[in-house]
């Protein structure tokens, strides 16, 4: 069964037309080549695959396309394009908060996701805000510092 | 096998869907699409017919009125983390529910009609007295939470009704608590989970309410066993920690699984309540 299914990514008008069961993650990463969107787990637990849909971070690996008919949907490539994400990338690269990668654009989701919900996060909304993300790698207090480190330097 | 999908607009064609085809709702589907997950590039495959509810706007609301709070089956679990007016023994568990970007997508009604033992609202909403209100197209009918769920994963759901409403008495407590035992939040259903609320004059218990979650194939919660103990001072329910431990003790009939052991739960569950009674409360 087909539905054609419109909504915006990262503020551009788009529409499919497919099984309305397929995963958001597998349409974004398949029909729209966005493949910054990374699949971990498979079953919401790792936060790899996280975008923000209508302002709020989830997990697009159990989202299925028809839910978010109309909706508003911002992914890494769409963040990148954002003032604060350099602010972002230079403090999880200073910091060392990344290895191998894998994790990061889901990281840099959530650390959007954080900033945009309060800019002067305190370090519990900030362990919060990332306690759906892995990583395999890295320390999660190295990311965590890096998060701090992003929103000092917005701020200044 | 069925691929049928209904991405009904509003309520009316939700329902008429559910009265002539019985597709299964989904509503955050953080539950449904996992468990039928099939791998990466392939759509989860459904051996029945699906209905999309979590948009319908007239499932997402919290209402208050003159006695209750109404919380729209659709509401998300951050929505209800957020909100002024939802109790706050509600929102301590939630507060430890998954992840926020699983409780910007889950929705209560989800977590009731999943109907696990481990489901984290239960246990808050057996204390407070909470009636689920069930729709279909020829009018609705309350329920309490109790009767609604009859076991692990069974309701008394009827395939042409949904879960329009949870409604809670409004009410204060002058002491609550919830404690959830797991592994990592992000991902960790209970192994165990203890709530707690208490009302009292002086030091004279009133009304003491426990829900035990994850231990049986249901919530536990007895108001049998709360009624022995209404009425006696601080001191006297201290001095009878035992006996109340014991009568809780059959009632808790706790599975080993990948999560933990049946002896484990069991202990962990009686000691959360002897550490309330002596040190909490
Ligand atoms: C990573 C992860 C972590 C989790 N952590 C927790 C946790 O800590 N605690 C916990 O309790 N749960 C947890 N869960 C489970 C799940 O998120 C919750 O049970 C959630 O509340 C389900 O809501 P949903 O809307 O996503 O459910 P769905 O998957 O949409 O539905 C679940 C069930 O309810 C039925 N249903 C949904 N809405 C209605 C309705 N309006 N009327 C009738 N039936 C309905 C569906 O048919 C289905 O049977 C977790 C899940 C994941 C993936
Ligand atoms: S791939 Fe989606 S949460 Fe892990
Ligand atoms: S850098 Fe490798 S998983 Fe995080």
């Amino acid at each position: 069964m087909h539905s054609e299914i419109t909504f915006t990514l990262d503020g551009e008008r788009v529409s499919v037309d497919c099984n309305p069961l397929r995963r958001l993650l597998d349409v974004l990463r398949e029909d729209f080549n966005l493949v910054g969107v990374k699949e971990g787990c498979g079953e919401g637990e790792c936060g790899a695959c996280a975008v923000i849909v209508d302002g709020k971070l989830v997990n697009s690996c159990i989202v299925p396309v028809g839910a978010v008919n109309g909706a508003e949907i911002l992914t890494i490539e769409g963040i990148k394009k954002t003032e604060i994400f350099g602010k972002i990338a230079d403090a999880f690269a200073q910091m060392g908060a990344v290895q191998c990668g894998f994790c990061t654009p889901g990281m840099i989701v959530a650390t959007y996701a954080i900033l945009n919900q309060n800019p002067k996060p305190s370090r519990k909304e900030i362990v919060e805000g990332l306690s759906g993300n892995l990583c395999r790698c890295t320390g999660m207090n190295i990311i965590i510092e890096a998060v701090e480190m992003a929103a000092k330097n917005i701020a200044r | 096998m069925n691929e049928f999908v209904y991405l009904p607009e509003n309520l009316d064609e939700a329902l008429e869907i559910r009265a002539s085809t019985g597709a299964v709702p989904i509503a955050g589907g953080t539950d449904l699409m996992v468990r039928y997950r099939r791998g990466s590039g392939i759509p989860p495959q459904f051996d029945f017919p699906v209905v999309l509810i979590g948009k319908i706007d007239a499932l997402r609301y919290i209402e208050v009125s003159a006695d209750n709070i109404h919380i729209g089956s659709a509401t998300t679990l951050t929505e209800i983390f957020m909100n002024e007016d939802v109790p706050q023994i509600l929102k301590l568990a939630v507060g430890e529910m998954a992840s926020p970007a699983i409780r910007n997508v889950a929705t209560i009604g989800g977590n009731i009609g999943n109907a696990s033992p481990a489901g984290d609202t239960l246990p808050p909403l057996y204390i407070l007295d909470a009636k689920i209100v069930l729709k279909n197209l020829n009018g609705e009918r309350e329920v309490p939470i109790e009767d609604f769920i009859t076991g692990p994963g069974q309701t008394i759901l009827r395939s042409d009704e949904i879960i329009y409403e949870v409604t809670i008495p409004i009410g204060n407590f002058d002491k609550i608590y919830y404690r959830k035992i797991g592994t990592r939040k992000a991902l960790a259903l209970s192994k165990v989970s203890f709530s707690a609320a208490v009302n009292y004059r002086g030091d004279v218990i009133d009304d003491m309410r426990f829900a035990f979650g994850a231990v049986a194939p249901v919530v536990i919660r007895s108001r049998e066993i709360e009624g022995e103990f209404k009425n006696i001072t601080f001191n006297e329910l201290k001095n009878r920690e035992g006996e109340i431990a014991q009568k809780y003790s059959p009632l808790i009939n706790p599975i080993d699984d990948q999560r933990s052991t049946a002896e484990y739960r069991r202990k962990v569950s009686l000691r959360l309540l002897k550490f309330f009674i002596q040190n909490v409360i």
